[in-house]
């Protein structure tokens, strides 16, 4: 009788309510951003971590908020109507990845090839 | 029984990957909008990468470090934070028809979204006062087109919201009402997103 579902047909336009969250996920996302964002300032300002790993130690933790916000408040999951959308964040990541690493990179190069016009 | 030999017949693995018949509205309106914030996303990535190789060009003005005041972003963060999760309940009560709790929860989103932006324009004005206004440096120019564009995408977002409260009370919790309220959620939950990436690279980085 589980079979039964297969053959629930709908239509454009009909809006089908699945409760896609409830209070607890969104509480325990809200946790958890509080714990990194907590943890994010802390390991900024003390010598917790080993001082020239803090900048990598930041951009993991914030990639670990971002994860966290994806998950419990934009409910982007492993769902089937997950599919696009995460597709599609995956080409949003490499052109954000492409613009903000080229430009570091190639500006980079171009300061380092720059005369020195300092007096 | 038999109806499970034919194989048009629609199954679960196959909603999201065109099969089982076109997806419910909402899911197609979410995946527009998901794309529009995606959109959004590359347009900040810009403008960090503007902040990234600008930010130790300060001209000898003043750097991020002696600007920066660590105690008024945490407070920031956190309003912003507590306004995506009563922003969430708020969505939550809308999708079982509570109008009531959708409007108390969301003046509680209006509030604290408020907060985030009269610290952040005062933060602003101070700078400005201080002489560090954007013409400063390169620096302040990149710093003040990257948080300054959250700060007018967060206003934005408190003008939608009044406009889907309004909606909400005139309107009541219809479908279409409701397809709306799931974008606005999208976008503040967005906007979150963004503030992870401003808050780690032009604060906490820069602070140091």
């Amino acid at each position: 009788m589980a079979d039964v579902r297969l053959f629930h047909d709908r239509t454009p336009g009909v809006e089908e309510q699945e409760p896609t969250a409830n209070y607890l996920s969104y509480t325990a996302g809200l946790g958890l951003a509080i714990l990194l964002t907590i943890i994010s300032f802390v390991v900024s300002q003390t010598n917790l971590l080993w001082p020239p790993g803090v900048p990598v130690g930041l951009i993991v933790l914030a990639f670990a908020q971002i994860g966290v916000h994806l998950v419990f408040f934009l409910h982007l999951g492993s769902g089937p109507e997950s599919t696009n959308n995460i597709l599609a964040l995956a080409f949003g990541v490499l052109v954000v990845f492409l613009v903000i690493a080229g430009s570091i990179w190639i500006i980079a190069n171009l300061n380092w090839n720059m005369m020195d016009m300092r007096p | 029984m038999t109806i499970a030999t034919l194989d048009f017949v629609p199954t679960e693995l196959a909603r999201g990957r065109g099969g089982g018949g076109p997806a419910p509205t909402r899911i197609v309106v979410a995946y527009g909008f998901w794309i529009f914030l995606l959109s959004d996303f590359v347009l900040f990535s810009g403008l960090f990468a503007a902040y990234a190789v600008l930010s130790n060009q300060t001209a000898g003005g003043p750097t991020g470090a002696e600007l920066f005041n660590l105690r008024k972003v945490f407070i920031e963060t956190m309003c912003l934070l507590f306004s995506s999760y009563t922003c969430g309940l708020g969505a939550l009560s809308a999708e079982r028809r509570q109008p009531g709790r959708f409007l108390g929860f969301n003046v509680l989103t209006l509030v604290l979204g408020a907060a985030f932006l009269i610290i952040e324009s005062t933060e602003f004005a101070g700078m400005v006062a201080k002489g560090a206004g954007p013409s400063r440096s390169a620096f302040l120019s990149g710093f003040f087109t990257l948080v300054g564009t959250h700060g007018v995408h967060v206003t934005g977002g408190l003008i939608f919201l009044v406009y889907m409260m309004a909606q909400v009370v005139a309107k009541g919790l219809r479908p279409h009402v409701l397809r709306r309220l799931l974008c606005f959620s999208l976008f503040w939950h967005a906007l979150d997103i963004i503030w992870v990436g401003v808050f780690t690279l032009v604060y906490l980085m820069g602070a140091r």
